[in-house]
């Protein structure tokens, strides 16, 4: 681990000042559950965050209301100067400069690597179909499967697809990128490929919120660690700080259970 | 503790025959007709119901009689071959009175425009059903309605090219709105200047550029449609017609707004719990109540619209099965890319579900054109009971039965049956999900 730490350049990781995505107050019901409770939270750009916390603790429900996967039901989530509300001009102009990627891929069955990659720019940026598709190219050699751009989805291996998932979003040029327990659908072997494509993201100054168990990622390029438990944020920290001295009991107690094997 | 006995083989065993019991058709026989005593009789059971019914069907087909004047003679003629008492099919009738059965009693010298409709309506199914034809053909696909109406009814060529007008005013309106408005407005509005401009000015209009410049061919009155050529007007305006209406009523069922949400499973529920004669009985007697009196619906133009609200229906709740395999993670997906509603369910929805539908949606095509038959009890002349009764009621042909139900029966067969492989083809060739 300590290893992989020192190899990561981390010269153009800078955190600027500039806000990209500000919560405050957000409360958020399912019926009458009460899954997210009163979250505070302030992104900036160039920041990487990684989020963990226990199953149901409310950290997917999380990035999700971030581009309005979920809708919150009272405080403000505004992302990149645009307040979520039930606007949807606001929606879909947040969710094209959002990037997310899925537990389970969410790949198009019906459409190839390509297609799947050139969808959202062409329909939604409007970009000439070619251009769309040198674009889509040009990030599936970055993920480095572009041989496969002419496949189906089914016909990948669980890590090649999360790559696709990666660089279909890529292809939207999204100023924050989002995603969901991107490795915890993958075996063990596929694991450290997705990540690696996730780090060089990092390493290029993009803004991530990543909800993962992947302790070696968060100690490797997060600047921030929050871990969350019953739908609030129970400790924030650098990831130093947060793995060696963590405050609060439930940490200590999520820590040791998760790094304990 | 039991000992190990090492061992390794050093040579490899040469392959051998399987026994003879285990191979060729023995083994075929042995396993698929008789592998249990059950089975075994349930074969020679199967045997004997079989030989039964060939030994009464095939001399009645054997005996054909293909050229006679009326069915007396063709009994006269299966007597004096064939022995007393022998049978045999009366095909002369059919050779009389095919025409009937495939125009009904549509002018014989316009056949050619039926003929030709049918023609050009093969090469506007042809871009539709196969994916290797340049996309420009679509046009024509688009334009067939217009052009084949004209050709099957006549008239004034002026009237459809008013009404392709109208379709195109539409197109123009919900441009210029949906930008604005949103889909489902800007449709509705396009709907409605649609509508008035084919009420209100259609009629005029066509008939000022028709004494301006007269272009047209002989009318011919729907009563004059019959056969075949009825079922297949019927059947394929209704089915093109029925899948968008199908696709549309089951997202209106699926949708947030509960206006939308009420109505579509009100007629779902109600076109579907009400049986298709009712409909008809109501295209042919009371729709005429409801319209303003000056109006002359056309009977078939009636009776298409509410087997397409038949079809629709049906096909509503067949293409929610379809919506309803597919994962929350593709809408997530689509959203999370940015994708708006309409574009999410052009692009990723509508082709994932369609495709898991197409055998329900086949089957539901397949029903809809059987059941063009049932305009028979509207007094339109289907080729089975319609044409038929006409035929019957000929003292010539008087008391034929079997053969012109086997006749008709064949042809239902073979679209029927072309219909569900061509659907079982195209599952194929969408199989892109490799599992």
């Amino acid at each position: 681990m300590a290893q992989a730490q020192q190899a990561i350049d981390r010269s153009m990781m800078q955190v600027s000042d500039e806000v990209a995505i500000r919560i405050s107050g957000m409360n958020k019901w399912y019926g009458q559950f009460h899954v997210l409770r009163d979250i505070d939270m302030i992104v900036h750009k160039g920041e990487r965050i990684v989020i963990c916390g226990p199953s149901g603790s409310g950290k997917s429900t999380l990035i999700r209301c971030i581009n309005r996967l979920e809708e919150h039901q009272s405080g403000q989530i505004v992302v990149d100067g645009t307040e979520l509300t039930n606007d949807l001009k606001n929606i879909d102009k947040v969710r094209s400069e959002v990037g997310m990627v899925f537990q389970h891929f969410n790949l198009f069955p019906h459409l190839t690597i390509l297609e799947n990659c050139a969808l959202a720019p062409i329909w939604v940026r409007k970009i000439p179909k070619k251009e769309a598709e040198e674009t889509a190219m040009h990030y599936l050699a970055k993920v480095k499967i572009p041989e496969q751009a002419n496949k189906y989805p089914g016909q990948l291996s669980g890590g090649q697809q999360q790559r696709v998932a990666i660089a279909r979003a890529l292809c939207m040029k999204p100023r924050i990128m989002l995603f969901d327990e991107p490795t915890s659908a993958l075996d063990p072997e596929m694991i450290k490929e997705v990540l690696d494509t996730m780090i060089s993201l990092a390493q290029e100054g993009m803004t991530m919120i990543c909800v993962t168990h992947e302790m070696g990622f968060a100690q490797a390029v997060a600047n921030r660690v929050i871990f969350m438990d019953k739908g609030q944020i129970v400790e924030q920290n650098e990831p130093r700080e947060f793995f060696n001295n963590p405050q609060s009991e439930r940490t200590r107690l999520f820590l040791s259970q998760i790094l304990g094997h | 503790m039991t000992e190990v006995t090492p061992f390794v083989r050093t040579e490899v065993l040469d392959s051998q025959e399987p026994p003879p019991g285990e191979q060729g058709a023995v083994k075929w026989l042995r396993e698929n007709l008789f592998s249990s005593p059950l089975n075994t009789a349930l074969t020679v059971l199967g045997l004997l119901v079989i030989t039964w019914l060939m030994m009464h069907s095939v001399p009645w087909f054997m005996h054909s009689i293909w050229h006679a004047n009326s069915l007396s003679q063709c009994r006269e003629i299966v007597t004096e071959t064939w022995g007393e008492g022998a049978t045999g099919a009366c095909w002369a009738m059919i050779r009389d009175r095919w025409h009937q059965y495939l125009y009904g009693f549509y002018p014989m010298d316009a056949y050619w425009r039926p003929n030709l409709a049918f023609l050009l309506m093969l090469v506007a199914l042809a871009p539709v059903l196969s994916q290797s034809l340049p996309r420009k053909l679509m046009w024509f696909t688009l334009l067939y309605p217009f052009l084949a109406y004209w050709l099957l009814w006549g008239g004034t060529v002026w009237a459809p090219v008013v009404v392709m007008l109208g379709f195109g005013l539409m197109a123009l309106v919900f441009r210029q709105l949906v930008g604005r408005l949103g889909v489902p407005v800007s449709a509705g509005v396009g709907l409605i200047v649609a509508t008035v401009w084919w009420l209100v000015v259609q009629p005029r209009l066509s008939g000022t550029l028709q004494s301006i410049l007269p272009l047209g061919i002989r009318n011919v009155d729907s009563d004059q449609f019959g056969g075949f050529l009825l079922s297949i007007v019927i059947g394929i305006t209704a089915i093109s017609a029925s899948l968008p209406m199908g696709i549309l009523l089951a997202l209106g069922r699926k949708s947030d707004m509960l206006l939308i949400r009420t109505l579509s499973i009100g007629f779902i529920e109600f076109i579907r719990g009400v049986p298709l004669i009712t409909l008809l009985f109501t295209a042919s007697l009371l729709l005429q109540y409801f319209l303003p009196p000056e109006t002359n619906f056309d009977i078939i133009l009636r009776v298409i619209i509410l087997v397409t609200f038949f079809a629709a229906a049906y096909l509503a709740e067949v293409i929610r099965g379809g919506l309803a395999a597919l994962p929350r993670g593709q809408y997530e997906a689509a959203d999370g890319l940015g994708l708006d509603y309409w574009q999410a369910q052009r692009l990723i929805v509508m082709p994932q579900a369609l495709k898991v539908s197409i055998p329900g949606i086949v089957s539901t095509f397949i029903g809809l054109f059987k059941d063009t038959t049932l305009v028979a009890f509207v007094g339109l002349k289907d080729p089975l009971k319609g044409v038929t009764a006409i035929v019957r009621a000929d003292m010539t042909w008087k008391g034929i039965y079997w053969e012109p139900y086997i006749f008709v029966g064949a042809i239902f067969f073979i679209i029927c049956f072309g219909m569900s492989r061509y659907s079982m083809l195209l599952e194929r060739r969408l199989k892109t999900d490799h599992r």
